[in-house]
């Protein structure tokens, strides 16, 4: 196989090319992960400006800025742009980076697709803000006013930037599923000599796990959105009641997608804890089976609770008692996780650097997000709780530390590796103070808000809800200008700094941190023998 | 991967078997279309609110409860489809569990052609749906309007008596939908098997 490897690099890499061709044609893992990195920090941006614009309304009752349509289109945008823009593509940057170093391969095992998989969110991405922006051109039709769950009827009637946006989909949801077979093909066929499933890094596993579950429901909510057009413009009525639809079919559809959806944001971020913790506790990880075997757990129990989502559809009793069972269910396989990193620090030569006051981080956040899953999750409440900022406050615990703090860790853990100088670690603190301090401050308030009764995805408000809206607006300024400084950091990072070594943390542990920092633009071409 | 040169065609078999996996799911989207339908048929868990209810386990109506009052409104919306007006000549009224009413509706065709249309009606809350027995109604049939016709369509109901003592207040609610298409989009005949099973199941309740 080795030598196969090195046939095959020499075919397509004589010489490292520069400039543009570097990169648009570029078929180096280290390169295309670069370039998903830069594209999800890109999107984090837009994602977030079109949060702040949310919140600038939010702050007051009353509409000033927005006008309603324009406000749900923003809603919209920002979770799309977030969840198929900034958290998959940088999860996919960290299993480009990191998976062939970890497990002593020369390269992903299918490097053109690799390039593909890549060049295709650009085009996606375009496709998506168009959706967004045409409305405002003279003859580009209503608004994309339906949240991201994109719900007929609404969404067969909005104009034709629904049709950009199922375009944009369909983009994104091949990227990602021929990102997901690169991975699986390169964890089952590339490891090096002597390393099993069962002893691969962690990251490795949850990739493994999240690839899977990409392919088992991107191409399901795929279908979705085909029906969707094909309501829209050739006249089936698949979800339309007029035609014998039933637009209730779509939401199953949808959250078949949509939930495992969840713990594809989720798995990728719990991959890079299980390296930070045990590296900054100095501790080997503790319970690596039982991580491998709750994740698993998770992943399938997840396959088949999706219509948590829809309790107030009017289901049979015995339909929502199994999706309640099934969802209270998952809480035991994930409390397994978290109780593994805390025994992993348990009695630990314990050091906070910023990656590791992320993953302390999302101990204890995640948990909080998981606790108002499981008051969600209870049907009876979840009727009172449905559609109200409370669902909007639980998301985001679960999402920002869960996925987000998740990918943050991972960043500042390795980027020594990358770019071969340590981040100024004063900088890094500050950061993950104000931005942890300013998310709780964002959507700690936010559950106050829906448990008063405050709906989701309303422009306007009782004058009720106006101070929580007001201490909620504030944090998210501070939220969102925080970003500006992970910037800084990474810029700063990647132009200079103290000298990383290859080991650039005491405690690490893996095959990633026996290569130079930076790591040459070939490595492993010799692939390590473990033993 | 330990077994030195097959790299390469190991990594295409396992494309191929993944590749496979997808279209498959993409497939799987579509096969839950009818499967969905199915599921739900098979092991009974459809929607609360198209329970079918035997009637043997309803009281029969011995006699009208008078010192119960019980607010019924009346809605009526026309799918977009369908170019014809459509409402109910009283709002709402209060009737006696037991006891039988009868109110009016009227449709007029707003264009110069004649069209079939089909009311579905619908009940909320949807606990009270077993409890609501229309003895007549324009729904039970498609109905015809020439261009600019206006008619009367009456309907005969009673509140079942057993309805829950916490339901004060329900609604019916009638989406007038085309039946025959003009164009492409509103094929109702996929749906009429659905709305005479539905018919027949209401028609069944007491009304004696």
């Amino acid at each position: 196989m080795t030598t196969t490897t090195l046939n095959h690099d020499e075919a397509h890499h004589h010489d490292m090319p520069t400039g543009w061709r570097r990169w648009l044609f570029s078929t180096n893992h280290k390169d295309i992960g670069t370039l998903y990195l830069l594209f999800a920090l890109t999107m984090l941006f837009l994602g977030g400006a079109s949060a702040m614009l949310i919140r600038l309304e939010l702050f007051q009752p009353g509409i000033q800025l927005l006008d309603p349509d324009l406000y749900n289109n923003l809603v919209t945008n920002h979770a799309l742009i977030m969840i198929f823009g900034a958290v998959m593509p940088a999860a996919a940057g960290l299993a480009n980076w990191m998976i062939p170093m970890m497990i002593g391969a020369p390269d992903m095992a299918l490097p053109r697709m690799n390039n593909l998989s890549f060049w295709i969110l650009p085009a996606a991405a375009t496709m998506l803000i168009l959706s967004f922006v045409v409305p405002f051109f003279p003859g580009g039709g209503t608004q994309i006013n339906t949240g991201w769950t994109l719900y007929p009827p609404l969404s067969v009637q909005v104009g034709m930037s629904m049709d950009f946006l199922i375009f944009a989909i369909h983009l994104l949801g091949i990227s990602s599923v021929l990102a997901s077979i690169n991975i699986i093909v390169t964890l089952l066929n590339m490891r090096a000599p002597g390393m099993t499933l069962m002893t691969m890094p962690m990251f490795c596993w949850t990739w493994l796990v999240t690839a899977f579950l990409l392919i088992l429901v991107v191409p399901v909510l795929a279908g979705g959105v085909t029906m969707l057009l094909f309501d829209r413009h050739f006249g089936t009525s698949f979800f339309d009641a007029a035609g014998g639809g039933d637009p209730v079919l779509f939401q199953h559809l949808f959250w078949f997608f949509g939930h495992p959806e969840v713990y594809i944001l989720l798995l990728p971020s719990i991959g890079v804890l299980s390296h930070v913790i045990p590296a900054f506790s100095r501790k080997p990880l503790f319970g690596y089976k039982s991580m491998v075997g709750a994740m698993l757990t998770v992943a399938t129990i997840g396959m088949v609770v999706w219509a948590h989502h829809q309790y107030t559809i009017g289901m049979s009793l015995g339909a929502v008692t199994y999706f309640m069972i099934g969802t209270i269910l998952i809480s035991i396989p994930v409390g397994l996780m978290i109780f593994n990193f805390i025994a992993t620090m348990w009695r630990g030569a314990m050091t906070f650097e910023t990656p590791m006051l992320f993953a302390v981080a999302i101990v204890l956040m995640f948990t909080f997000g998981g606790l108002s899953g499981v008051m969600l999750a209870v049907v009876p409440a979840d009727m009172q709780y449905h559609d109200s900022m409370f669902v909007v406050a639980h998301f985001h615990y679960v999402l920002m530390p869960g996925a987000v703090f998740g990918l943050f860790a991972g960043v500042f853990y390795w980027l020594p590796k990358w770019t071969g100088h340590m981040y100024d670690e004063t900088l890094g603190k500050i950061f993950f103070w104000t931005n942890v301090i300013g998310f709780n401050i964002t959507f700690f308030p936010q559950h106050f808000l829906g448990l008063a009764g405050m709906p989701r995805r309303i422009v306007d408000y009782n004058m009720m809800f106006t101070e929580f809206n007001v201490i909620s607006s504030i944090g998210a300024i501070i939220f969102g200008l925080s970003h500006l400084l992970l910037l800084y950091i990474v810029i700063k990072t990647i132009r200079g700094g103290k000298k990383a070594e290859s080991r650039a943390w005491e405690g690490a542990k893996g095959l990633e941190w026996e290569l130079d920092s930076p790591p040459a633009f070939h490595t492993w071409t010799v692939a390590p023998q473990i033993k | 991967m330990n077994k030195t040169g097959s790299g390469e065609n190991r990594n295409r078999r396992t494309t191929l078997l993944l590749s496979g996996l997808v279209v498959g799911m993409f497939g799987f989207g579509f096969a839950l279309v009818p499967l969905y339908d199915l599921f739900c048929e098979v092991t009974g868990t459809q929607s609360l609110s198209q329970r079918k209810i035997n009637p043997a386990d309803l009281q029969m109506v011995k006699q009208v409860e008078s010192d119960r009052l019980v607010t019924v409104k009346f809605d009526a919306t026309v799918n977009p489809n369908l170019p014809w007006d459509f409402q109910a000549t009283t709002r709402s009224m209060r009737v006696h569990p037991g006891k039988t009413y009868e109110v009016n509706f009227v449709a007029r065709n707003r264009s110069g052609d004649a069209a079939t249309g089909q009311a579905i009606p619908s009940v909320a809350p949807w606990q009270a749906t077993p409890y609501f027995s229309k003895l007549e109604c324009f729904c039970f049939n498609k109905q015809t309007l020439d261009g600019n016709q206006q008619t009367d369509m009456p309907l005969r109901f009673m509140v079942s008596p057993d309805l829950p003592a916490d339901i004060q207040s329900l609604t019916l609610s009638y989406s007038f939908m085309r039946l025959k298409a003009s164009k492409n989009k509103t094929d109702l005949s996929k749906l009429l098997p659905q709305i005479a099973r539905q018919s027949a199941t209401e028609n069944t309740l007491p009304n004696r």
